[in-house]
């Protein structure tokens, strides 16, 4: 081959194809594509479960609660487990009454909290420091302030209810103290400062003017924190007790919860037992979701009001 | 007079402000008794048994042998599978409804995953033991265990990457976009190195949260006595199952066993959630400050 001939075929030869651009576009955005359709599948993942539960605990629950309409919110728990049939009722009474005075407790304290850390100790290492333990204190497992509590209440005083409460309220604590310390941030400098200049002293600015400023957020928040003790289990085993009759005390006597009465009724190997676990588990799931409900419309009527 | 109700008024200002330290302190307070009463109250286990607690996976109350090793296996064994399920599921959603959906479909997501934070264990731990283990064969298992905790640690997982993926700064984002990037090659190239610190804290907060689970975990994992396998569909234990299960028929010294686990649990998750706090909180402020 001449050099003549080598320069003609190299000059006639048909160029190469330049890289297809295209090519290399719709591999990178067919994984594009689906990784995003993999993040669309994690919906998926959550709500398949979520539907599961719901539909079981309806499809469970609703017969046994709705038969014989009172019956099971208002009539005592049988003592023999076999024993088919309604009763729920001190189950009910003493969730509320545990969890109403965990709040009583836990709200008053975490509000003061916060408003410690946002209003006197900005920036200063105490209050650094009581931030990052309320954090910490919210990853405290349940069981272990339920065991605290039993060392510290249940051992002198026995069983009762406020022991419960006790339990609670130091796990709503760091929430509340969470959730207010958010609602005080929100509130705007100026209202502060117009109050200053009015001569108000720094305590009833913060009760007159910052306080009711917040309160929406603040009652949301704790309600948050209300609706999430009034599931708990763990801290309340060791604290209330079992009970399977009403007592109105709340500072003596075992009592019961319904958290309580499902994880005693759960592993029992009688369908009745199980049947008033699930009615008790509906029982909690709708209370638990009409105080969130409450949490969101009342955050939602004093907003738009302002 | 004017004098008067100026002192009363210094008085209460100040007693305001000593109220609100109290009711700060408080936090910490709890926490250190909780330290110190559940430890004390654990003494004659510790004493009895000394680091053979740690060593040894013989529970036997009944002649007086506390060897947890199984359970703090178990606790471990769990807590990983529910791990192993839940952050590709969390951090998945947390990518989906951050980067990929319009705004409107983005408040229902986040409503959904408050609604799963919403569920009482005790009721997944219900739905676990009379439903789930029925199915698949799963029966009472680590793996049954740690499918219910995956469900019980996806919201806050969840919920705290959203948190972490929301400081992208959009310049970064428009950039790599801007340079040619799919939507993939964004999120790898720009998001998730911006927020891996976050992140990493946020797993690591959902593993203190699965250890420290205990009811369901109790009802669903099958309350195997003194046994080390990594055999995920094997009946198991694990610290806080142990605790609720056995607490009703135990005598003082069974009690302070349990009450030693929780203290071993008490640490563990402790240093688990300073950790997790101290990373989530630099990166949240690294995030802000710049």
């Amino acid at each position: 081959m001449t050099v003549l001939e080598m320069r003609q075929a190299l000059t006639h030869a048909p160029p190469t194809a330049p890289p297809d651009l295209r090519a290399r576009l719709s591999w990178r955005s067919a994984k594009s594509v689906l990784m995003t359709i993999l993040m669309g599948l994690s919906v998926l993942a959550v709500v398949v479960p979520l539907v599961w539960v719901v539909a079981e605990l309806f499809g469970r629950g609703l017969a046994v609660a709705l038969r014989g309409f009172p019956d099971f919110f208002v009539k005592e728990v049988p003592v023999v487990a076999r024993r088919p049939g309604p009763g729920m009722g001190p189950a009910i009474v003493g969730t509320v009454m545990t969890t109403g005075a965990a709040t009583l407790i836990a709200v008053p304290l975490g509000v003061l909290g916060a408003v410690y850390l946002h209003e006197y100790g900005v920036g200063d290492r105490f209050s650094r420091l009581v931030r990052f333990m309320a954090t910490v204190m919210t990853g405290v497992p349940s069981i272990v302030m339920g065991l605290f509590i039993y060392v510290v209440w249940t051992l002198h005083f026995g069983y009762s209810a406020f022991g419960g409460s006790l339990a609670l309220a130091c796990l709503m604590l760091p929430m509340v103290i969470g959730a207010t310390e958010q609602m005080l941030k929100l509130v705007p400098h100026h209202l502060r400062e117009a109050s200053y200049a009015l001569g108000t002293s720094k305590s009833r600015t913060i009760l007159t003017v910052v306080l009711p400023a917040a309160l929406p957020g603040i009652v949301s928040g704790s309600l948050l924190a209300v609706a999430r003790a009034a599931g708990e289990t763990a801290p309340l085993l060791f604290a209330v007790g079992a009970a399977t009759a009403y007592n109105p005390n709340l500072f003596a006597q075992a009592n019961t919860a319904l958290s309580i009465q499902i994880f005693g009724n759960a592993t029992s190997s009688f369908v009745s037992a199980q049947d008033r676990a699930w009615g008790a588990a509906l029982t909690l799931v709708l209370l638990s979701f009409v105080i969130t409900m409450v949490a969101r419309t009342f955050t939602a009527r004093v907003a738009s009001r302002r | 007079m004017e004098l008067d109700l100026r002192g009363r008024r210094a008085i209460a200002d100040g007693a305001f402000r000593w109220a609100a330290i109290c009711a700060a302190g408080l936090v910490l307070l709890i926490l250190g008794l909780i330290a110190i009463t559940i430890t004390s109250r654990s003494l004659p286990v510790w004493q009895a048994m000394g680091v053979d607690f740690f060593t040894t996976s013989r529970w036997s109350p009944a002649d007086a042998r506390f060897g947890a090793l199984a359970f703090i296996w178990g606790t471990a064994f769990t807590a990983l599978i529910a791990l192993g399920i839940a952050v590709p599921i969390s951090l998945g959603m947390a990518l989906f409804i951050t980067q990929v959906v319009p705004p409107w479909v983005r408040r229902p997501l986040v409503h959904l995953i408050d609604l799963l934070a919403g569920v009482p264990s005790v009721v997944f731990g219900l739905w676990g033991v009379l439903v789930l283990s029925q199915h698949f064969g799963l029966g009472r298992s680590f793996l049954t265990a740690g499918i219910i905790l995956a469900i019980m640690i996806i919201p806050i997982i969840t919920s705290l990457s959203r948190e972490v993926i929301e400081t992208t700064p959009p310049g970064d984002k428009e950039g790599a976009l801007a340079l040619g990037a799919t939507r993939w090659e964004m999120i790898t190239a720009a998001v998730l190195p911006h927020s891996a610190g976050g992140l990493v804290g946020a797993v690591m907060l959902g593993l203190g949260r699965a250890m420290g689970e205990t009811i369901a975990a109790a009802l669903v994992i099958g309350s195997a006595l003194g046994q080390i396998t990594a055999h995920p569909l094997a009946p198991g234990n694990s610290m806080p199952a142990v605790i609720a299960n056995e607490w009703g028929e135990a005598d003082t010294l069974h009690k302070s066993a349990l009450i030693a686990l929780a203290v071993t649990l008490f640490i563990i998750t402790i240093i688990v959630n300073l950790a997790a706090t101290a990373i989530v909180q630099r990166s949240m402020r690294k995030a802000q400050g710049t």
